[in-house]
């Protein structure tokens, strides 16, 4: 499995550390409530289909990055640094 | 028997103790097959003679034991084993020998031995399986075994990357390899054999004029040529990946007598694009009795004659449904080998030369002990019996799918091959060329070779041209025959002697879809996966259940393709190779002073420093800890994480990341942090040093020191991208040693440039230092509880650092402590570790929750008030101490109330870290008590079930010794 880090370019999977899905990013404000943080904390999607998981390029630049994956197919079709714009 | 006089280097080897000839180029078995040696191995699980029955990686029969001691290699296809000088080669799965195996006994007790008989006899009593049945079963189907020595030999692992990666170098793939390294792409051509040419190098057939063979060395040497093409001969492709990537398995050194480099070697290639030429197999037809040595693929039988100059038989049959028979027979005859009989299947067939031609006709029995004497056949014009020594069969062939399957893709029956086609797009990025794709003529498979590259090389913007030449093209005309009845077994899975019945039984026992037919009869399951004999089991079961061969479908194809030795793909991580070890400054040094050295993460940290006359390590661990109770003592700290952090917004990025705040924290002090994860349990903790308006470092602790730097990655560049703020790991830029004691200052001063004292370095406070002219930091902190400083100097003059603050140590009556001192200290002080912080406890657990600063948001703050998390039945820190102070407490120990049944329903909490601590003279420890705090005092039985340990202790306040601290800041 390879992933395009927009730094670095497409690199072989094991340089890379896997966090989850990029709703990670979307982060309540801490007076959200006890709802939005438990969907926030525990509550993912389990889809076929398109995902947005986040990677760490760890052994590489460093950069946090959100990668769009088909769960189904493994396509990858893209990715993007965490703190570009959504 | 050797019909063509051989040009290659004569060689000696040996099978089974005898001495044989053989010639350079030969493989085991073809070499076997020129010396008249038929039986080879026994089979699997009834033990039934078995000889060569193909000429490539598929072989399902002929696997021997190759070489002695340690770097003995079982379970080695004969067919794949290049010969050298001085092989040594041992058959397998015999006893006492190959020809008088005793375990031959399983074949007349066959009747019992049905499939699914293991699951169906061996279920009870369930005891049985495991002490009586399983050893039993184990010793009689066996394959070959190790020598249980370690491996000696060395293997490697490698990446490589290209434009094309072509896979198989058979017409088809050389043509593509000709066509796309013309066009200047970067082609990597791998082939499993040691000759590129596939089946041209078997064939008798002619490209562009010229001996098929001759054109393929000859393209062989073109690609050599261009400085853009790499040839990996011996490298078997061995699995298709996400994204191009693919596992390869290279032969380095497998085929040479002895050789430093390494055996074998997994290539992970990653191809832009790839074109599978893989070719096809052929299968065998399930007629009775169809096992017998000297019964092989009609394919292998032109391979081992036209490749290698060797007659499997001296008096030649040949039972097919497809025109291989006649090519066959033609073969044969033309290098002067008796064909004693054509057994076509078809009604309407012609002789392509003078041989007896048996229309309409099957093989209906065979002959013979230990290698084929005779066969029974019926045809149009009866059943007679024909002398043979040598049985050719086809069924047809089975495209080389595999790889195309390997990323869930499904292939498609295809009538007028009577077999399975890939589905275009299986793999992204993949062409299938040639017999692959159910191309079957040479010309046919040259033409989709050029075509695929020129697909391809388009496709990467170069301009390709086919130039394709002239072969062969002639149909392939087969009718389906899978099965021929008869009395006797009619096996399908020759590795795993699976036959005919027992799929008929499968599907009567209603295990009827492929899937379970496959794990009921173990068809397929065997080191060659059903390679040759999987598509015939499945047409069986299709006639069994009365559904088409489409509907009934394939198993599935997973990688590897051929088998891998865990050593190949484990290459590199054998020993010390597993985990590269991190070494601190003192490292020689604690060496040297005769220290066990023990791992902390990949840091080797010294366990304790022993001396003469100490007879255990706790001996040595209370003098180090009276050291640092009494005068002084040094311990190397500096495999604590270490992370500079710069910008005007420092101070707000470690509010955020802090549950305390570091924005108040004055220039020169430090202050003790605690992380916490989003969730709301402590993550890490650590001493942060504020060495500047815009400048911190902060320590985490050796274990997580990875997890915080991808921690502060995350905050940084996800969560507070508005912050201003940069950082760096420097945990390898300083070195840094903690002095602790009541001398410690003595001793600073006594290596201190300028002198240091208690007005200017109160408790928590830092600052730059020099040490013979070196800038260090010094920072005012303890782990111990007593008067202590960090010092930290660049790493380069760490070694002698050490070396100074031991000897000054020494001459105030300390020296320097190691890890069980250190875990002493800390906890007489009731300072945590991660055996505390270990991933399910909150800063409320450990006592520390009005750090959890609400003047601010910060990571885990919104969830560590979750009300489940600040209940006070939740288990919260104590200190533990022993009741009787010579009764020893085990970590990990579980806390009841006394006179409760200790079963998890009471569990009352548990033992995190103990010690015998010398100071207070008493086994100690910490632990986590539900509503620990307000339990002080309070008798408690621990319990370890594992060790059998009962200790009575009392719970108190996490700070056993000096609980003011005034040690700390006098
Ligand atoms: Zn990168």
């Amino acid at each position: 499995m390879r992933l395009p880090c927009p730094i670095c370019g497409e690199r072989d999977r094991r340089e890379f550390y896997y966090q989850g899905d990029a709703v990670a990013l979307d982060r309540p404000a801490r007076d959200a409530g006890g709802a939005a943080w438990d969907d926030y904390l525990h509550n993912r999607d389990n889809p076929a289909g398109e995902t947005r998981d986040l990677w760490h390029h760890a052994a590489g630049c460093g950069a946090w990055i959100v990668v769009t994956r088909d769960t189904v197919t493994h396509a990858v079709s893209g990715a993007k640094l965490v703190g570009a714009k959504r | 028997m050797r019909v063509i006089k051989p040009t290659g280097t004569p060689l000696t080897f040996t099978f089974d103790g005898v001495q044989y000839r053989g010639v350079e180029g030969d493989t085991l078995a073809s070499a076997l097959l020129a010396n008249g040696v038929k039986l080879v191995g026994r089979s699997f699980k009834y033990h039934r003679p078995r000889g060569i029955v193909t000429a490539g990686s598929e072989e399902p029969n002929a696997l021997v034991t190759i070489g002695t001691g340690p770097s003995q290699e079982p379970n080695v296809r004969a067919t794949t084993v290049q010969l050298f000088n001085g092989l040594e080669a041992r058959s397998q799965n015999a006893w006492p020998s190959l020809k008088r195996d005793a375990m031959a006994v399983n074949d007349l007790a066959a009747p019992f031995l049905s499939a699914g008989f293991y699951y169906k006899t061996f279920m009870w009593p369930k005891a049985f399986w495991e002490k009586l049945y399983e050893p039993i079963i184990r010793r009689a189907a066996g394959l070959g075994a190790l020598s249980g020595e370690a491996n000696s030999d060395t293997y490697e692992k490698a990446f490589a990357h290209c434009d094309v990666l072509v896979i198989g170098a058979g017409p088809a793939g050389l043509m593509a390899a000709l066509t796309a390294g013309r066009a200047g792409a970067d082609v990597i051509v791998a082939d499993e054999d040691a000759v590129m040419g596939g089946r041209l190098l078997a064939e008798t057939f002619d490209v562009d004029g010229q001996a098929g063979a001759d054109w393929a060395a000859d393209a062989v040497a073109e690609l050599a040529a261009m400085p853009n093409v790499r040839l990996m001969p011996r490298t078997t492709v061995t699995g298709a990946y996400d994204q191009g990537t693919f596992g390869a398995l290279e032969e380095v050194s497998r085929h040479v007598p002895r050789s430093d480099a390494p055996r074998e070697c997994f290539w992970r290639i990653t191809a832009k694009r790839s074109i599978l030429c893989a070719g096809a197999l052929e299968r065998p037809i399930a007629f009775p009795n169809n096992d017998r040595p000297g019964i092989m693929m009609a394919s292998a039988v032109r391979a081992y004659l036209n490749r290698w100059g060797v007659a499997p038989g001296k008096a030649v049959t040949i039972f097919a449904n497809n025109d291989d028979a006649h090519r066959t027979a033609v073969d044969l005859m033309d290098a002067g080998v008796k064909v004693a009989g054509v057994i076509d299947s078809r009604a309407d067939v012609a002789a392509l030369g003078d041989y007896p031609l048996y229309t309409s006709g099957a093989v209906i029995g065979t002959k013979g002990r230990h290698a084929l004497d005779s066969i029974t056949i019926t045809h149009a014009g009866g059943t007679r019996e024909l002398r043979t020594d040598c049985l050719a069969m086809s069924g047809g062939w089975n495209p080389t799918v595999h790889l195309t399957c390997h990323m869930n893709g499904r292939p498609q029956w295809d009538d007028a091959i009577q077999s399975f086609v890939p589905v275009e797009g299986a793999i992204p990025g993949m062409v299938v060329a040639g017999a692959a794709n159910g191309q079957m003529s040479t010309a046919a498979c040259l033409q989709s070779g050029a075509q695929a590259a020129c697909a391809v090389a388009t496709e990467l913007g170069l301009s390709p041209v086919a130039d394709v030449p002239s072969a062969e093209d002639d149909p392939y005309r087969i009718e389906p025959l899978w099965q021929v009845d008869g009395k006797g077994r009619k096996w399908i899975d020759f590795q795993n002697d699976v036959h005919v019945k027992d799929i008929k039984l499968s599907a009567q026992e209603n295990f009827r879809s492929v899937e379970h037919m496959k794990r009921y009869t173990t068809q397929g399951m065997a080191t060659d996966q059903g390679k040759s004999s999987n598509v015939v089991a499945l047409a069986v079961l299709a006639d069994a259940t009365g559904r088409g061969i489409p509907e009934t479908g394939t198993t599935t194809f997973r990688p590897p393709y051929v088998p891998v030795s865990i050593a190949a793909m484990g290459a590199g991580s054998q020993g010390h190779g597993f985990a590269p070890k991190r070494l601190t400054t003192s490292h020689h040094a604690s060496v040297a002073r005769g220290a066990p050295m023990i791992e902390a993460g990949l840091w080797y940290r010294p366990s304790y420093f022993p001396h003469p006359g100490e007879a255990t390590w706790l001996e040595s661990c209370n003098r180090e800890v009276g050291y640092v109770r009494n005068a002084v003592g040094v311990c190397d700290v500096s495999t604590l994480g270490k992370i500079d952090i710069q910008g005007p917004d420092a101070a707000a990025f470690l509010d955020f990341v802090y549950c305390n705040t570091f924005s108040t924290l004055k220039e020169n002090r430090v202050r003790y942090g605690l992380m916490l994860r989003e969730d709301g349990h402590v993550m890490d903790d650590g001493t942060t040093a504020r060495l500047g308006a815009d400048h911190y470092v902060m320590t985490t602790t050796t274990a997580a020191a990875g997890q915080v730097m991808t921690h502060l990655d995350w905050v940084s560049q996800a969560l507070r991208p508005d912050l201003d703020v940069r950082f760096a790991s420097v945990t390898e830029q300083w070195a840094q040693f903690a002095v602790a004691g009541p001398q410690a200052r003595e001793l600073l001063n006594s290596v201190l440039d300028d002198a240091v004292d208690g007005d200017a370095w109160p408790f928590m406070s830092c600052g730059p230092v020099s040490i013979g002219g070196v800038k260090g930091r010094l920072f005012r902190i303890s782990f111990s509880g007593e008067h202590a400083y960090e010092l930290a100097v660049p790493s380069r003059y760490g070694a002698s650092l050490f070396r100074l603050l031991t000897a000054q140590a020494e001459a105030l009556g300390g020296g320097a402590y190691g890890m069980e001192a250190l875990n002493v200290l800390r906890i007489e002080k009731g300072f945590i570790t991660h055996a505390e912080i270990h991933g399910r406890v909150t800063a409320f657990d450990i006592g520390f929750d009005r750090m959890v600063s609400q003047k601010k948001d910060c990571v885990g703050n919104a969830a560590s008030r979750r009300p489940g998390l600040l209940e006070a039945e939740r288990p919260q820190l104590v200190g533990l101490k022993a009741v009787d102070p010579k009764d020893k407490i085990t970590a990990g120990a579980h806390l009841f109330v006394e006179g409760a049944d200790p079963v998890s329903a009471n569990d009352q909490g548990y033992v995190s870290s103990v010690c015998w601590s010398p100071t207070l003279g008493s086994h100690i420890g910490l632990g986590f008590v539900a509503d620990g705090p307000n339990r002080m005092g309070e008798h408690i039985v621990a319990v370890d079930h594992v060790r059998g340990v009962r200790t009575l202790v009392e719970v108190c306040h996490p700070v056993q010794f000096d609980p003011e601290g005034e040690r700390t800041r006098g």
